[in-house]
């Protein structure tokens, strides 16, 4: 399950108050059924915590900060080095286990993260923007860490302002922006909510102006114009009845008097869901993950 | 801030798998991981045990980290002693130095915990620990007790120094050794201050300069150096009642220090039952400083 967001849009927070961390201002959290407010406890003990705002120790070797982890888990000296052990070698860290963490890549780092907090064999795993600030190489190392996890069974909460990330790794996507769920389901389903959208292209600048005036006649929906890509100009608009969509389109230019070079329905990405979901250009601007 | 309620049920949808749990109920509670049951107080033990050798790993790792508890001792020891000590009566003041010393070196090393801890803080290792089903106050507690360690360094630096500026215990092994478990106990209840300094500070620089500051006033205002009958007004009454002073004063009494002949003589119950009294003042500072580091270590949120 992903919690997807744009900067500020409360997942840290509620990653915070699922974690302990933080303390709901009002309102219940459960998690597990366990209240975090009034048995924090027992709700710590079904979690383990990874990502952003967690961290390993850089002075203690890898090996170290997996058994120190177990050894507070409440793991005996001899199941705790064995529990590090296997975890060292599931995350391809056995060679690294002896060396001070602070000597890791940032994708073996984050690894050694997801490791520690698989320890006691937490229930629920939750990742807070597991690969925010990674290299690309390393992210793809996360993923395909986080995708064993997934493929294992185990239950993942995982923020991310990537939607490639979400649409990668989880069944269930919540969007939430400013602290409300704005959308809920499966990456399929968000993107079926967003409808279709129609994308034409045009040869010369001056048929861009009548161009778009027929895509908003034809979709009710005002369209955006991509003047950027300087051979291809592009005009696109959201759409919600497909083929009928098309024809008052073509209608709408034939009108205009103008022609396409190309013209379609394109299937939504979950950028689009995203972006139509949590508004405004400058926000989505401010969220470098809707750009590859 | 419209922030909580949503996410609270957002929250509760999450940790049920997507059911969104009943506003009275709270869902199906998933078993406990099973674990060994301890009684709590060998638990808070253990893992306090744990966390300490943690730290006692990062002073092997990097010894650099001695450094201050090895040389602080040895500047301050040339500075009262050979700048001010002639004027103050030569050899005979700085026999009665070393007490003072050894009592300010003590509190000097809980600096050491300020920054240790407020590093943990701002690095994201306490947030770590915090999200871990653990005692809150192991994380504290491990830490004031591995700081132990810095301070018997520099406390042995010290009464070095001591033995080489002429410093002599006149007294047994017993003497010594109580004078050794009283200096242990004050440390680690000048620790629990330095916890709460950490908890205080926004930030490991402003940890690390708020560590120091307090430490100036509270040791020199007291008869570590002088004898407190001699400083002006209230700050004579302050050096009397500091415990920094009755530790001086306990430890000359238990190494058998006297002052140089022209001191003035300390009058009030914490001179004539200094080590009663630094018994007292640390379990005083031990039982308030734990409470107040438990409470802000709770309440505390990072940013």
């Amino acid at each position: 399950m992903a919690l997807l967001g744009p900067n500020g849009a409360g997942k840290t927070t509620l990653v915070k108050i699922l974690t302990t961390l933080l303390r709901p201002d009002v309102g219940d959290a459960f998690v597990n059924g366990w209240n975090v407010a009034t048995e924090p406890e027992k709700a710590r003990a079904t979690i383990g915590m990874a990502g952003q705002y967690s961290t390993v120790d850089g002075m203690l070797t890898g090996s170290e900060n997996l058994y120190l982890i177990a050894k507070l888990r409440g793991l005996g000296r001899r199941t705790a080095r064995r529990v590090a052990d296997d975890l060292l070698s599931r995350f391809r860290l056995t060679a690294a286990a002896g060396r001070p963490a602070r000597t890791y890549s940032g994708g073996m780092r984050r690894r050694l993260d997801l490791a520690a907090a698989l320890i006691g064999a937490p229930p629920l795993i939750v990742l807070d923007e597991p690969t925010t600030g990674l290299d690309p190489e390393s992210r793809l190392d996360t993923w395909e860490a986080v995708g064993e996890l997934v493929d294992d069974g185990t239950t993942i909460l995982l923020t991310t302002q990537y939607l490639e990330e979400a649409d990668r790794l989880a069944d269930r996507i919540t969007v939430i922006d400013q602290g409300r769920v704005v959308a809920e389901g499966t990456s399929d389903e968000l993107k079926a909510t967003a409808g279709n959208r129609l994308v034409l292209y045009v040869a010369e600048d001056h048929d861009l102006a009548p161009a778009t005036r027929a895509a908003a006649r034809a979709t009710g929906a005002t369209p955006t114009v991509d003047r950027r890509a300087r051979r291809a100009r592009r005009v696109e608009a959201a759409v919600t009845d497909g083929r009928a969509a098309l024809g008052r389109a073509l209608a709408a230019l034939d009108e205009e008097g103008v022609d396409v070079l190309e013209i379609g329905l394109n299937r939504s990405t979950l950028d689009d869901v995203f972006l139509g979901l949590t508004g405004s250009a400058t926000r989505a601007e401010a969220q470098p993950g809707g750009t590859r | 801030m419209s922030t909580p309620v949503r996410t609270a049920d957002a929250a509760a949808a999450a940790g049920t798998g997507g059911n969104r749990a009943p506003a009275a109920g709270g869902g199906t509670r998933l078993p406990l991981p099973a674990g060994p049951r301890r009684n709590p107080v060998i638990r808070v033990a253990a893992e306090s045990a744990d966390l300490a050798l943690r730290n006692l790993l990062h002073l092997r790792r990097s010894p650099g980290l001695l450094v201050s508890s090895l040389f602080e001792p040895v500047l301050f020891a040339l500075l009262i002693g050979y700048v001010f000590g002639n004027s103050l009566g030569g050899s005979a003041y700085r026999s009665y130095l070393v007490a003072g010393l050894i009592a300010q070196t003590v509190a000097f090393t809980t600096s050491f915990t300020t920054v240790g801890l407020a590093r943990d803080l701002e690095q994201g290792m306490v947030d770590r620990f915090r999200t871990l089903p653990i005692s809150r106050v192991a994380l504290l507690l491990g830490r004031t007790t591995s700081d132990l360690t810095n301070c018997v360094v520099s406390v042995a630096v010290t009464t070095a120094c001591g033995l080489l500026m002429g410093w002599r215990p006149h007294t047994g092994p017993l003497h010594a050794a109580a004078g050794i478990l009283l200096v242990l106990l004050f440390a680690f209840a000048m620790a629990w201050i330095g916890v709460f300094v950490a908890l205080l500070a926004p930030n490991t620089q402003v940890a690390s300069s708020l560590g120091l500051i307090w430490l100036f006033p509270a040791t020199f205002i007291s008869s570590g150096y002088v004898s407190s009958t001699s400083l002006p007004g209230p700050l004579a009454t302050v050096a009397a009642w500091n415990p920094i002073t009755s530790l001086a004063g306990a430890l000359r009494k238990l190494f058998g220090n006297t002052p140089p002949p022209r001191f003035p003589a300390q009058h009030g119950w914490p001179a004539q039952h200094p080590a009663l009294y630094t018994v007292a003042c640390s379990v005083l500072l031990i039982a308030v400083f734990t409470a107040l580091s438990t409470w802000r270590y709770r309440t505390r949120t990072n940013r």
